[in-house]
């Protein structure tokens, strides 16, 4: 990129971190040793969580069905080894609680025989509808970390008539490579998949947008994208949060995405470039989400890299896998600006988790917070245009309506705000603070709506009831009064004859 | 959260910056040190007596306070606001002032200037220009006697135990005739007295280009005061919208005017090498606490600041206004950060969500 355009093009938001990503993204790709047991959580998506279908005891095969999606919005779960369901009950959750989590244990058999699958030889053949039904099935959801089932975002594309899909190989957080891995060793997968989601969406081309510190990754995509001219490979500059759904539209495509409103709305769709290298495995080949690339990385590994794990393995498989130098002090699912912070080690591999990351105790340490000096660091790093300063002060003045009139619902809770706060002020915090209670007040403020509809219903039936009652027996004395006076007039009658 | 707590929820994100508040202070501290050895030389040893017990008693009133409150006063100190606080009152002040005008400057700047608020990220106003403007109405006739530089190790300079005497003494008899007037403080003068600045200018002091003139301590050498800030604005420590609008504030009504009378107004020259400006522009007005937090926030701040310095200095009774043109500003600052918000992606400038654009 030429300096001029590096000019123009280098956005004004955001922070550029110190990557770490090497030579954990150079390490070749390593395959995990087939763990004893995996444990699949019910819940590794955004949506419902999925209803088992085996039972304790039985056997079943790799990529076979374990648990079913639930509801519109969903995805289900298959078993990434063969062997044996030993348990169907809880798991450490990957939440920084510890809180437990329903899962299906499967003890492997160590044969990894795999279920027959349905390969589709032409997947263009194949009707949109049927492509998106076999995601469905397949259990893919975004791997980026987001975990919305895709099929529901095809759906989605082909209502809303999207033409241009946009593909996630920005991978801007720190230390994670497991993205720019998966575009290195397999882009024909990425492609294929983006072309076969582009089918099923009914979009014209796709733009592949990649940071620019990943000269490898950029050409192994150019290289397999030659041959499709709809397909293009787009550097972007080297800036958290570029792999921001928002962020990388705006910078690919000019158009910014209404607030409260979706991507599909502006004619674009975005999906990770796991996600379409999973999409490419379900239609291809019919095999189901059952393993992901994550990067195992931080101070406290050995070897630091990126390995391919069934899902459901433990973090402390992963951990062994690559070696640890001491015990970590901090474990994390995901990158360390938006990451996850982990209880233990006995967490299992989710979906969604693109990297372990284990730090030493010297790496976590933290500045002491100071009072906010108002440099307005915060404000020029926000990629939403948002004062975190303000919002922060009214939150922790209590006044969460004030925070909400600085449009805190618009916070896309990056971090870049309490990355470059030089009073390490953790603003994050403050926000997630004040959207749960703000969540919670207004689940309340929806059960006491509930409550008085009720209440007034109730009320309401009872004066229908007691008006129809009052009719009624106006209605019976008026006919009883007609009918003595029917019979009254009938007597004298009755005498005169 | 208490400021200092070293409890901290562990969230996201998990990495931090390596900047921090010491980090941003010990720049500007730096940015301010050629300026200020500048000063003392011109102006000798008296100058660097000043500027110690200035900045000790800012120092000592912060240690004072914090001590009050019962809290451990060695982060807050550390962090160097308070000696900054004390710095920047100090370079503005008369270089032979006695050393009772900086301590009690120092003292007054830090404790009701900015302890009282709340501290650190608290206060309303600019710490050192309450200090400062405390320090003019209070004691007009020391704050505003200008000495003629006399650089260090000339033949008439005081030597350092002469300057000594000078600074907590009292001026000596031997140096009364270099007690000067700065030009703006004589073009006042001169104007009241009915003579216009055609005739006056011709026997004024000589304005120097690389500030070998009377004025406060560290305001003089403004090239060098030109020179930190654009370090400054380099390391990202400060942006650029503070000072060129706060110094196109003074210039363009300055070059205006001048231009429609030179006889009653100063041009636009004098007007930015004069006086406060350049150290307003680059080192007072972009204080983070007391200035507006967005970019177009801090244009209307600054040429606000700008505009107001130049009114006082040509037609109120002070010669200079610089300070009292930045507390004014000081205290319009939450009305224009609530005015001058960036613009939310996906919003318009109101607030409301766009249109969506196919």
């Amino acid at each position: 990129m030429g300096l001029i355009e590096r000019l123009f093009r280098e956005p004004r938001w955001g922070v550029h971190p110190d990557d770490h990503k090497r030579p954990a993204a150079d390490a070749p790709l390593r395959v995990l040793p087939r763990p004893a047991r995996v444990h699949l959580p019910l819940q590794q998506h955004v949506g419902g969580a999925a209803r088992p279908v085996v039972l304790v005891g039985q056997k079943v095969l790799k990529g076979q069905l374990l648990a079913q999606s639930q509801g519109n919005i969903s995805a289900p779960i298959h078993a990434p080894v063969s062997g044996t369901v030993t348990a169907i009950g809880e798991v450490t959750a990957p939440h920084p609680s510890g809180l437990g989590l329903a899962a299906i244990t499967v003890e492997a058999d160590g044969a990894d025989r795999w279920i027959e699958t349905d390969p589709v030889a032409d997947p263009f053949a194949l009707a949109p509808e049927e492509i998106a039904r076999r995601t469905a099935a397949a259990g893919v959801v975004g791997l980026g970390g987001a975990t919305f089932p895709a099929a529901v975002k095809f759906a989605l594309g082909r209502r809303l008539s999207v033409r241009t899909l946009i593909v996630n190989g920005g991978e801007c957080e720190p230390y994670l490579s497991s993205d720019d891995r998966i575009m290195r060793d397999c882009p024909a997968q990425v492609v294929d998949g983006a072309r076969i989601i582009m089918h099923a969406i009914g979009a014209e081309s796709a733009l592949v947008g990649i940071e620019d510190n990943k000269p490898e990754a950029i050409a192994a995509m150019t290289r397999a994208a030659a041959t499709y001219p709809e397909v293009k490979i787009r550097p972007v500059p080297a800036r958290y949060p570029m792999g921001s759904d928002k962020q990388l539209i705006e910078t690919l495509t000019g158009k910014e995405v209404p607030a409260d409103a979706r991507a599909a709305e502006v004619g674009v769709l975005v999906h990770n470039v796991s996600t379409c290298a999973a999409v490419h495995r379900a239609i291809r080949l019919g095999q189901p989400l059952v393993e992901r690339i994550v990067t195992v990385n931080g101070g406290a590994v050995t070897r630091p890299g990126n390995v391919l794990a069934p899902l459901g393995c433990l973090v402390d498989d992963l951990l062994a896998c690559c070696g640890v130098k001491e015990k970590p002090a901090r474990l994390l699912f995901g990158g360390p600006m938006m990451g996850t912070l982990l209880p233990h080690g006995r967490v299992p591999l989710v979906k969604g988790a693109s990297g372990v990351l284990a730090f030493t105790a010297a790496e976590t340490a933290v500045p002491a917070t100071g009072p906010c000096i108002r440099c307005g660091s915060c404000t020029r790093a926000c990629p939403m245009g948002l004062l975190p300063l303000e919002m922060a002060a009214h939150i922790r003045a209590g006044d969460l309506d004030g925070a909400v009139g600085y449009s805190l619902s618009d916070c896309i809770s990056c971090g870049c705000c309490a990355y470059v706060c030089p009073s390490h002020i953790p603003l994050v915090q403050y926000f997630s603070h004040a959207k749960g209670e703000l969540a919670a007040r207004e689940r309340a403020r929806l059960r006491t709506e509930a409550g008085r509809r009720l209440a007034e219903a109730r009320l309401a039936r009872l004066e229908r009831d007691a008006k129809e009652k009052a009719e009624l027996a106006a209605r019976r004395q008026a006919e009883r009064a007609a009918a003595r006076a029917r019979a009254g007039a009938a007597k004298p009658a009755e005498q005169t004859t | 959260m208490m400021p200092g707590s070293s409890e901290r929820p562990v969230a996201a994100p998990y990495a931090a910056t390596a900047n921090s508040v010491r980090r941003v202070m010990t720049w500007v501290m730096a940015a301010l040190t050629p300026a200020t050895l500048f000063g003392f030389w011109l102006y000798g040893w008296p100058a660097v007596y000043l500027w110690i017990v200035t900045v000790a008693a800012a120092t000592l009133g912060e240690g004072f306070c914090l001590r009050l409150m019962r809290r451990d006063a060695g982060p807050t100190l550390g962090d160097g606001s308070a000696v900054l606080t004390g710095w920047l009152l100090a370079v503005s002040l008369p270089p032979w002032a006695p050393w009772w005008i900086g301590a009690f400057g120092g003292l007054f700047s830090v404790i009701v200037g900015k302890q009282v608020f709340g501290g650190l990220g608290q206060n309303l106003f600019n710490p050192a220009m309450v200090g400062r403007v405390a320090l003019l109405i209070s004691f007009p006739v020391q704050m505003t006697a200008w000495v003629a530089p006399l650089p260090m190790f000339s033949v008439s300079a005081p030597g350092p135990l002469t300057g000594l005497m000078i600074t907590f003494h009292g001026m000596q008899p031997a140096f009364d005739a270099v007690a000067s007037a700065s030009l703006l403080g004589f073009a006042k003068t001169e104007m009241a007295r009915g003579i216009d600045l055609a005739q006056s200018l011709l026997h004024a002091p000589v304005p120097s280009w690389y500030g070998s003139r009377p004025g406060s301590l560290g305001e003089t050498a403004s090239w060098l005061i030109v020179a930190g800030g654009a370090a400054m604005i380099c390391l990202r420590i400060i942006s650029w919208h503070i000072p060129l609008a706060m110094l196109l504030g003074i210039a363009v009504p300055a070059a205006l005017l001048h231009a429609v009378d030179p006889a009653c107004y100063l041009d636009a020259g004098t007007h930015l090498l004069s006086g406060g400006a350049m150290l307003g522009a680059f080192f007072i007005a972009t204080d983070y606490v007391t200035s507006p937090n967005t970019p177009r926030g801090q244009l209307v701040f600054g040429a606000g600041c700008g505009l107001l310095s130049y009114v006082i200095r040509t037609w109120a009774g002070y010669p200079e206004g610089v300070a009292f043109a930045v507390l004014l500003m000081n205290s319009l600052t939450p009305v224009i950060d609530s005015y001058c918000r960036p613009r939310i992606y996906g919003r318009d400038r109101r607030g409301a969500a766009l249109e969506p654009e196919k």
